[in-house]
């Protein structure tokens, strides 16, 4: 791990040190007059962060294959919230044995070989044919379409999209040996920061709501106060990464906007689903797809602008 | 060790997470869980979402002529989560199925039992047999508790091999009692109502 990396690292640790001890304060403070939920939900999310940096550092400092493991754990986990909640029938079974038993680990191992040419078709290319092909054969045809699509979704958007976030590890830029950890770190801080940022923002002054259909908690507000501050946070991690300054503010607004609109359309596939929440996998958080929703739709954007300007 | 290791797959691969929406997690009250039926995994999953203090004696009841027929499977079942076997035929005509049931329950064991029998592959149970109301006629001191199984039919539905990750939540519902002069057919749909309800 290169010395930048520690110090953005130490930065986390820093700040989720000071988190917990306001949690603790606010949780003094409520406990003289019988407790609070909302500072229940903070602390217990307060303990979730530790636990995903925890897991996180490790995987970095491990190196590669490392990370490429853990982010197929989130995927298998991401997807078996996706499936749960989508209405499969008896003939979709192959097709959802080979969703979690083939293409999760070729994906993944694809990736970790390098081939990009393979691991970024592999799913919207070979999937898209195959597995209607697979459900087909097993001769249901009540809402085929339906099940078909779902379950192509979910693979596009739990396993295909999520990937491109470790995928950031095997990009080589010029003149920048093993950029890679720091581009995934950029990726994963300025997304998580902006989610954090948009809440705060929108709890303080959020008036207007962007899609209260869909999301009530998603204010104008809280995305442009958040969404900047977020940018303005990635502007400044702009020497870990390739980028100028400006580059980075730049990838960081994309960033932001990207995971807002990931977070506002897996947000309406929950509500189509019937659910409120994809899980509760973590304490606070809900499950795995409620955390990693703005990632899904960040990752594969960055990951294909950083590849078609940098190297 | 073989027991620890399968609850860890079990989680793993289907969550098994327990939602007490009746009874209590613990109590000292020997108890039959009753559950729908349609997977193979239903068993593993209930006995997995067991408290460990709970598990430590309960015994899923298991159909002798799929997890008795000797190796892995049967190390498993044996080993694994300590089956209590019973025969779905008899081999005499005046076999009691149900002794080995009424041996785990006199030895002071908890029991899984499947009251369909078979597994059906719709997520609503099929009619239920009436080994639970002997058992309960049987056993009055013992309490019934509905369960119910939410995505095993999905995952590995019958004729398939290979399970499906899906989540699944076993749902304990509230505790049942034998009237005393309630006759089989009434209490059997009772019961059967008392699983349907927690789907």
């Amino acid at each position: 791990m290169s010395s930048g990396l520690i110090w953005v690292m130490a930065g986390i640790v820093g700040l989720l040190l000071l988190a917990s001890a306001i949690g603790l304060v606010l949780d003094r403070r409520v406990q003289a007059s019988g407790g609070s939920a909302v500072i229940d939900n903070l602390n217990a999310r307060i303990r979730a962060w530790w636990l995903m940096v925890a897991v996180l550092a490790v995987a970095f400092w491990a190196g590669t294959t490392a990370s490429l493991v853990l982010f197929a754990i989130v995927s298998f986990l991401a997807l078996r919230e996706f499936l749960t909640l989508t209405p499969t029938r008896r003939g979709d079974h192959l097709a959802l044995c080979l969703c979690f038993y083939v293409a999760i680990p070729l994906q993944y191992w694809l990736i970790g070989i390098g081939w990009y040419g393979l691991f970024s078709i592999l799913i919207p290319v070979y999937g898209f044919v195959l597995l209607p092909a697979v459900a087909a054969l097993a001769g249901d045809a009540d809402q085929f379409l339906e099940r078909t699509a779902k379950v192509q979704w979910g693979l596009m958007l739990t396993v295909f999209c999520i990937s491109h976030a470790p995928a950031l590890l095997i990009l080589e830029v010029p003149g920048h040996d093993s950029a890679g950890p720091a581009l995934l770190l950029f990726l994963l801080l300025v997304v998580q920061i902006s989610d954090v940022l948009q809440y705060v923002f929108g709890k303080l002054i959020g008036r207007h709501p962007v899609a209260p259909t869909i999301s009530p908690g998603k204010t104008v507000e809280g995305l442009v106060g958040g969404g900047l501050a977020a940018t303005a946070v990635g502007a400044g991690l702009w020497w870990i990464t390739p980028f100028t300054p400006w580059q980075a503010a730049a990838l960081s607004a994309l960033i932001v906007l990207c995971g807002f609109l990931g977070g506002l359309a897996l947000s309406a596939v929950k509500r189509s689903l019937g659910a409120k929440d994809w899980g509760d996998l973590l304490a606070g958080h809900g499950g795995m797809l409620d955390r990693v929703d703005s990632v899904c739709f960040a990752a594969p954007v960055f990951f294909h602008l950083v590849r078609y300007f940098h190297t | 060790m073989i027991a620890r290791l399968l609850v860890g797959l079990v989680k793993l691969l289907v969550g098994a997470q327990g939602r007490w929406l009746g009874v209590p997690p613990t109590g000292e009250r020997q108890r039959i869980y009753f559950a729908n039926h349609s997977s193979h995994l239903d068993a593993l999953a209930l006995w997995a979402a067991l408290p460990p203090a709970l598990r430590r004696r309960t015994r899923p009841v298991a159909a002798q002529d799929y997890w008795a027929l000797g190796g892995l499977r049967q190390m498993v079942a044996v080993r694994g989560f300590n089956a209590v076997f019973v025969a779905r035929q008899r081999e005499r005509p005046d076999q009691d199925l149900l002794a080995p049931l009424a041996q785990a329950l006199a030895a002071g064991d908890s029991l899984i039992l499947f009251p369909e029998g078979t597994r059906s592959a719709e997520a609503l149970p099929l009619p239920f047999k009436s080994g639970l109301y002997r058992l309960a006629r049987q056993f009055p001191q013992v309490e019934l508790v509905a369960v119910y199984l939410d995505t095993l039919h999905r995952s590995l539905p019958k004729g398939s091999l290979l399970p499906v990750p899906l989540v699944c939540t076993v749902r304990f519902g509230r505790g049942l009692q034998l009237h005393a002069d309630e006759d089989k057919d009434a209490f059997l749909e009772r019961a059967h109502a008392a699983v349907t309800e927690l789907a």
